[in-house]
């Protein structure tokens, strides 16, 4: 599944020092689960993003191991401390070795 | 033990108590291990961890999930109806401000979800929410 992959992300253009900001992320992709068969009785194999973690000027904010329970297009929410102003890097893991990752710049004022 | 008359009334009395908890007692033996194995068998406190699930989920294959356990290093997440008990982990870094998270997950089946928060002093905070599922989400 390395076609159709395509992360977003939402994160504050502006904050405050040290205020908690709250940051949304989505990667489209099927999360196929290993758990599925197709029409003919196979197993349709596993192929999920099993990783996932968000940095701040290579401080690390979240680190979150999927498994297949989590719903197709991975979906989080969570918050991050911003002391100065930078850039937050989101990388996801696919299965497949593929790697995606985003980037969100942030000024503090 | 004797099978006599008595005994299989324990045993039948406990099996009831164990079908009320609302759990598919062959799934929750494995989230047990699995939380055995997360927390070492270390004892399971309460109050600090906060999950929120919704009570009906119309559709498994997403059902919106909050953790939030101040003072936590870690989450792990477990739905004990499911094939793989496992549903994920959140590792919380120094930026990470309130430790909370929220994500969308599958589940099989009406089960319990449950939530193991490891705190930074070591100890271990438990949350569980029994979801009530409508259509399943693992496409078997």
């Amino acid at each position: 599944m390395a076609s159709g992959v395509k992360p977003r992300v939402k994160v504050p253009k502006t904050a405050a020092a040290g205020e908690a900001i709250t940051i949304k992320t989505l990667i489209s992709h099927k999360m196929e689960s290993g758990q599925r068969k197709d029409d003919d009785g196979n197993v349709i194999p596993r192929s999920i993003i099993n990783r996932f973690t968000a940095d701040f000027n290579g401080q690390n904010v979240i680190d979150v191991t999927l498994e297949p329970a989590i719903s197709t297009n991975p979906y989080f929410q969570f918050e991050a401390i911003v002391p100065e102003s930078g850039e937050f890097k989101f990388t996801w893991y696919d299965d497949d070795g593929d790697v995606y990752d985003t980037s969100k710049k942030i000024e503090v004022s | 033990m004797k099978l006599t008359r008595r005994n299989l009334l324990i045993l039948s009395s406990a099996g009831v108590a164990a079908t009320a908890m609302g759990s598919l007692p062959a799934f929750a033996s494995l989230t047990d291990d699995a939380i055995a194995e997360l927390t070492g068998g270390a004892a399971l406190g309460e109050g600090a961890i906060t999950l929120t699930a919704p009570e009906i989920a119309e559709n498994g294959n997403t059902v919106p999930i909050e953790v939030s356990a101040p003072g936590a290093v870690a989450i792990t997440l477990f739905a004990d109806g499911n094939p793989v008990p496992n549903v994920a982990t959140f590792t919380f870094g120094p930026l990470s401000a309130s430790r909370s998270a929220s994500t969308r997950i599958r589940l099989a089946t009406t089960q319990n979800v449950v939530a193991i928060a490891k705190m930074e002093d070591g100890s271990f905070q438990k949350a569980s929410a029994n979801v009530k599922v409508t259509i399943g989400g693992c496409g078997g």
